[in-house]
């Protein structure tokens, strides 16, 4: 049965809501329930952005989320906020090039991935969003690399359609990592 | 039914309106409901309707007033400061028994408050936010799906008795995304509108559409029309989820994204064979009294839980009038009940 409870976290601008959204969508296609919940009040303020996202067999509930069951953070102080979210033998995914600072925690699985250098390796930073969810479907099986790509089309603007190709590699080399 | 879609709930209340044949929409933007007019501004130029960014939710709500005059399908919509601008408006164009829908996506108050999550506006809509005898039909919405069918019956039932319906959510609801599916073509039955102001053509005897009366004998037979109106709302217009009601140890009381997390702790409490209810209004106004009356001495008590300092548990106190023990739980100021901390309070109130 699939009920993930996934928290990501990081500053605006590194695609935060947009990687919740495409894989919320990817998830839906999958023929789960689904929800996305942006962070909108005053902590963007501050430049950090997270979202949460339920996907599950079960019919969603709250959409606001207070435990998780799979954490991802791309900057120190959401790996702060957040650490103490993740239930017992859940699972952190860090972007080990800019969170520095490894998870406490000795009762989850942790992942650190160089996400931000492997995709400046790739020619485009803002893949790091995508190398993240990619490590994040291998571990969970939230959804297929088939329904992440109908999401794509469906969330990104046509005029950018010709970036799937890339997001899919980006996408295959978290899964791979 | 269509395709299933990942939409925001603002989005969809707006793409709902579009659907139902609102062709004005007079709004002026305010977090955490912006979303709705961008929407709006985006795509009404593409059905030849008209989108109007007002200089205040005062002109809004005013221009809601000229348009709906002329028999045309038209919504406004805010958040709680905004709302509390347009009180005079709803007040007018209820006397002159105007159909619109207005949107209230709720954030804190009192004062310009905060923009997060926040049910203090219930008083406001329920009970009369501006000045007079007057009822709004209040309809809070708890998923993404319900804000389409919601703002879809909003019209017809505004249409139907001339009145003003109004949407209330909170920005959960407005900010998230879930699936929602339109369907191909809306029904919307044919609603004659042959008092509305369209010209005589030199044909006819002018209409009147005016909030004002003069001679009090006519004041009076006019607001005992509109009461008379409203109570046929309270008749057909009820609209509740009972869930999880028959042998309940308690029942709680809750509407809009609270009764989500109200969800959640009836499942966790499952599993500690604690069997909790739910009564979720979806009307406001009319209140599903009924309900409450019909379930008044199943439980061992029943919980209101509201993100308010206690608003709609005076509407629970009185439908349950007296027959059982009416507690409450709420969180203010954008902060949201935790499912654990509701299963504390039914724990304590059980004990």
């Amino acid at each position: 049965m699939t009920h993930q409870e996934i928290i990501i976290a990081g500053f605006g601008g590194q695609g935060i809501l947009s990687a919740g959204r495409i894989l919320a969508y990817a998830g839906m296609l999958e023929g789960k329930n689904v929800s996305w919940l942006p962070s909108y009040g005053p902590e963007m303020r501050g430049g950090t952005a997270n979202c949460h996202v339920i996907i599950s067999d079960e019919p969603v509930g709250s959409p606001i989320l207070n435990s998780a069951t799979a954490l991802i953070v791309m900057n120190g102080p959401s790996l702060e906020k957040f650490e103490s979210f993740v239930v017992p033998g859940g699972l952190i995914l860090t972007d080990s090039s800019l969170v520095t600072k490894s998870p406490a925690r000795k009762d989850i699985d942790v992942c650190e991935i160089p996400a931000t250098k492997m995709a400046s390796d790739m020619g485009n930073l803002t893949y790091a969003n995508i190398i993240l969810i990619g490590k994040l479907i291998a571990k969970t099986g939230v959804t297929t690399i088939q329904n992440f790509t109908e999401a794509l089309k469906k969330v990104l603007p046509e005029k950018k359609h010709y970036l799937i190709p890339e997001e899919i590699q980006a996408l295959e080399a978290g899964m791979n990592y | 039914m269509g395709e299933k879609l990942l939409m925001k709930g603002n989005e969809v209340i707006a793409e709902a309106a579009l659907r139902a044949g609102c062709r004005y929409y007079f709004g002026y933007p305010i977090t955490p409901q912006t979303e709705i007019a961008h929407y709006m501004a985006k795509m009404m130029p593409k059905v030849n309707g008209t989108f109007i960014q007002a200089e205040s939710e005062v002109a809004a709500i005013n221009m809601v007033y000229g348009a709906a005059s002329a028999g045309a399908r038209v919504m406004t919509s805010s958040s709680s400061p905004g709302i509390s601008l347009k009180q005079e408006g709803i007040s007018y164009a209820s006397c002159a028994e105007l159909p619109a829908v207005i949107v209230n996506i709720v954030r804190c108050g009192p004062g310009l408050g905060g923009i997060l999550p926040s049910q203090g506006d219930y008083f406001q809509a329920v009970k009369g936010g501006g000045h007079g005898d007057y009822k709004l039909v209040v309809l809070a919405p708890y998923s993404v799906q319900e804000l389409y069918e919601l703002t879809v019956e909003a019209f017809n039932i505004a249409d139907r008795y001339r009145v003003l319906a109004m949407i209330m959510g909170d920005g959960t609801l407005g900010q998230m995304m879930e699936a929602v599916e339109f369907r191909d073509k809306e029904e919307t039955p044919d609603f004659k509108k042959d008092w509305a102001l369209t010209g005589t053509g030199m044909n006819r005897e002018h209409n009147v559409v005016t909030s004002i009366y003069i001679k009090p004998e006519e004041l009076e037979a006019h607001n005992i029309k509109l009461q008379k109106k409203y109570e046929q709302i309270a008749l057909n217009e009820t609209r509740v989820e009972v869930y999880n009601c028959d042998d309940a140890d308690i029942i709680v009381a809750a509407y809009g994204s609270v009764a989500r997390i109200v969800k959640n702790v009836i499942k966790m409490a499952q599993k500690e064979g604690i069997k909790v209810g739910l009564i979720r209004p979806i009307t406001l106004w009319p209140f599903p009294s009924k309900a409450f009356e019909k379930y008044a001495q199943v439980p061992k008590a029943f919980l209101t839980v509201e993100l308010s300092a206690g608003q709609m548990v005076e509407d629970v106190r009185l439908a349950v009038n007296g027959k059982n023990n009416v507690h409450f739980y709420g969180r203010m100021g954008g902060m949201l009940p935790t499912q654990k901390e509701i299963l504390d309070r039914i724990k304590q109130i059980l004990k």
